[in-house]
């Protein structure tokens, strides 16, 4: 079975607000799209360009992270998957956000304030895989 | 030096609002994704809280002539409705609701679960590479 985790619109709402806040100074700052999955191809393949930024940003994405660590506040964190599960997770990851050019951040925190009708429709085929997926996974499947 | 610092800080906050907001969580991901079981809504309120942010900000940032620390916006060109943009969303789709990760969180969650999440990132990192790899054969 899995964990169940309760209803929390307020940190929901204050978290989505900062990282709506992130992507906008973004914008404002290097004039560019926070698309995660862009970013880090960026900064990893062979064709990446511009690293430095990209780098930085990303460092800057595990540092809360790791200050909450060292303090000993570490919010909950449940993995259900399995390693196998989470390695063909990971491919999907990031062979479909390649592949679809953008992730839930570039497509759905930026490209869907943008009016891009090709983020809706990205954003609408990964909801819909997702929903299907867990879906399958926990009613189907019988797993987690 | 000043682009770097920017990019760390924002980077930063970005990081903060997933862990505040649950993102962090792949329970919590996948209780979202779980619409016919144990239901959790809360992150329909990220995204909303995000959007109600960009939809404004970014708004307010194009009407400057460029940005502040670099010559121009860079905007995505391509308008077309393509069967990779489509096909690659639904994959990535599939791999978000086995893992209730997607790669913002599955980065801001290293410090967290470093085991885990390095197991989930060696993927990633196959399949961004694996991609680019077979785009360059394809040509």
């Amino acid at each position: 079975m899995a964990p169940e985790t309760s209803f929390t619109p307020l940190s929901a709402l204050i978290g989505g607000g900062m990282i709506g806040l992130a992507a906008t100074l973004l914008m404002l700052s290097l004039g560019r799209i926070a698309g995660i999955s862009g970013i880090l191809a960026g900064a990893i393949t062979p064709a990446g360009t511009d690293r430095g930024w990209r780098i930085a940003f990303l460092a800057g994405l595990l540092a809360p992270g790791l200050v909450l660590a060292a303090i000993g506040k570490a919010p909950p964190v449940s993995f259900v998957a399995g390693t196998q599960l989470l390695i063909l997770a990971g491919l999907l990851v990031g062979f479909g956000t390649r592949l679809g050019s953008g992730c839930t951040s570039g497509h759905g925190v930026c490209g869907l304030a943008r009016l891009s009708p090709r983020s809706l429709v990205a954003v609408v085929s990964f909801m819909a895989a997702g929903f299907v997926t867990v879906g399958i996974l926990r009613h189907v499947a019988g797993g987690f | 030096m000043r682009k770097l610092l920017a990019a760390f800080l924002i980077g930063s906050l970005f990081g903060g609002g997933l862990i505040i907001s649950g993102m962090t969580n792949p329970a919590k991901v996948q209780n979202f994704l779980d619409l016919f079981g144990q239901w959790d809504p809360s992150l329909a309120f990220v995204m909303g809280g995000a959007l109600a942010v960009t939809l404004i900000g970014f708004r307010l940032v194009l009407r400057r002539p460029a940005p502040l620390d670099a010559d121009r916006f860079e905007l995505p060109g391509t308008k077309e409705l393509t069967p990779s943009l489509v096909i690659g969303s639904v994959l990535f789709g599939i791999g978000w609701g086995l893992a209730g990760l997607c790669p913002g969180p599955a980065l801001a969650v290293i410090p967290l679960a470093p085991g885990p999440a390095a197991v989930f990132l060696v993927g990633l990192l196959g399949g961004v590479l694996g991609h680019d790899a077979w785009q360059r054969r394809r040509g």
